[in-house]
């Protein structure tokens, strides 16, 4: 059982690695690119059958505290 | 006056904290992350470097070390607090101080002298420093940016919040002096209390003319004066 938490930063937020991996991608000739983001994703491993509804609100938890910098970052939690 | 520096896996300006205080004529201790207890401190330094290895965000695991518990008390409790470089990240994380520290503008580690000007005497980190001095304090970070959203900015604008920014040498708040693209080349802040601070630069780095600067001093020499006060206070 497992738990996908994908991390983007806030768009408010400076982003220079994406502008910078953006400049990279035009430079090698993609075209059409209007922006590049780069975010975090991480993978929580889960004793099977544990319940998910208590999971998940454990783990919205750890994102909001721990896993994520709601100041500057968003997240999407998963939990399958 | 006693100060205890904090020690979490991977500081590594601890030392140098210890040694500026010392070196000004006063305490100084270090107390491990695990302790629970934060001793007989007057003062507390959240020091620099690179705790827990910066992994998932700088000092983000830190903030959640056994002795932040007690820094949290001391702090609620009106106690002084000064975190510097990774010591500030620790406090945004914490949420002792507003905002947060993102990587470099340009993605570079910075690791040179600037100028800081300081934006208010209203604090106990500010009030020694003489009107109108340019400080000129050593930097070493790769996330120093400082990021706050409008309505945060706004708030420690109107508090007067912000204590030190990026400026060039006569004291002008250029882009070209940011080095790491910090919001309104802010460098320092302190939260609405006034009990906590944090920059990115290093004053315990710049102490002593030997090592190029001594400009620092003045930070502790406002701490200094500030718990000299309240001792006085106590005592009346």
């Amino acid at each position: 059982m497992k738990a996908k938490i994908i991390i983007t930063p806030k768009k408010a937020v400076l982003d220079p690695q994406g502008k910078t991996v953006q400049t990279a991608l035009e430079h090698m000739g993609y075209t059409g690119v209007t922006g590049v983001h780069i975010g975090k994703y991480i993978e929580i491993d889960l004793v099977p059958g544990t319940d998910k509804v208590a999971a998940t609100k454990a783990l919205n938890d750890a994102a909001h505290k721990l896993l994520s910098n709601p100041v500057i970052e968003d997240y999407k939690l998963e939990v399958e | 006056m006693n100060f205890s520096v904090l020690q979490f896996p991977a500081s590594n300006c601890d030392q140098d904290a210890v040694h500026a205080v010392r070196l000004l004529g006063h305490s100084a201790r270090l107390v491990w992350h695990k302790d629970a207890s934060l001793g007989d401190a007057d003062c507390i330094i959240v020091p620099g470097g690179f705790s827990y290895g910066d992994y998932l965000r700088c000092g983000a695991i830190a903030r959640f070390s056994p002795v932040m518990q007690a820094v949290k008390q001391f702090a609620d409790n009106g106690g002084l607090v000064l975190g510097v470089c990774n010591g500030f990240q620790v406090l945004t994380e914490a949420g002792l101080l507003p905002g947060a520290l993102i990587r470099n503008r340009d993605l570079q580690f910075h690791c040179e002298n600037i100028f800081l000007k300081t934006a208010t005497n209203d604090s106990p980190f500010t009030s020694q420093i003489p009107a109108g001095k340019i400080l000129r304090v050593p930097i070493a970070h790769g996330e120093g940016c400082y990021f706050a959203d409008a309505e945060t900015l706004a708030k420690l604008k109107a508090n007067n919040q912000i204590l030190w920014q990026y400026c060039d040498a006569a004291g002008n708040l250029t882009d070209s002096a940011n080095p790491n693209g910090a919001l309104q080349n802010i460098a320092g802040i302190c939260n609405e209390k006034r009990n906590v601070a944090g920059l990115m630069p290093h004053p315990e780095r710049a102490c002593e003319p030997l090592l190029g600067s001594d400009d620092g001093k003045w930070i502790f020499e406002s701490i200094f004066a500030a718990l000299k006060s309240k001792t006085v206070a106590q005592a009346a």
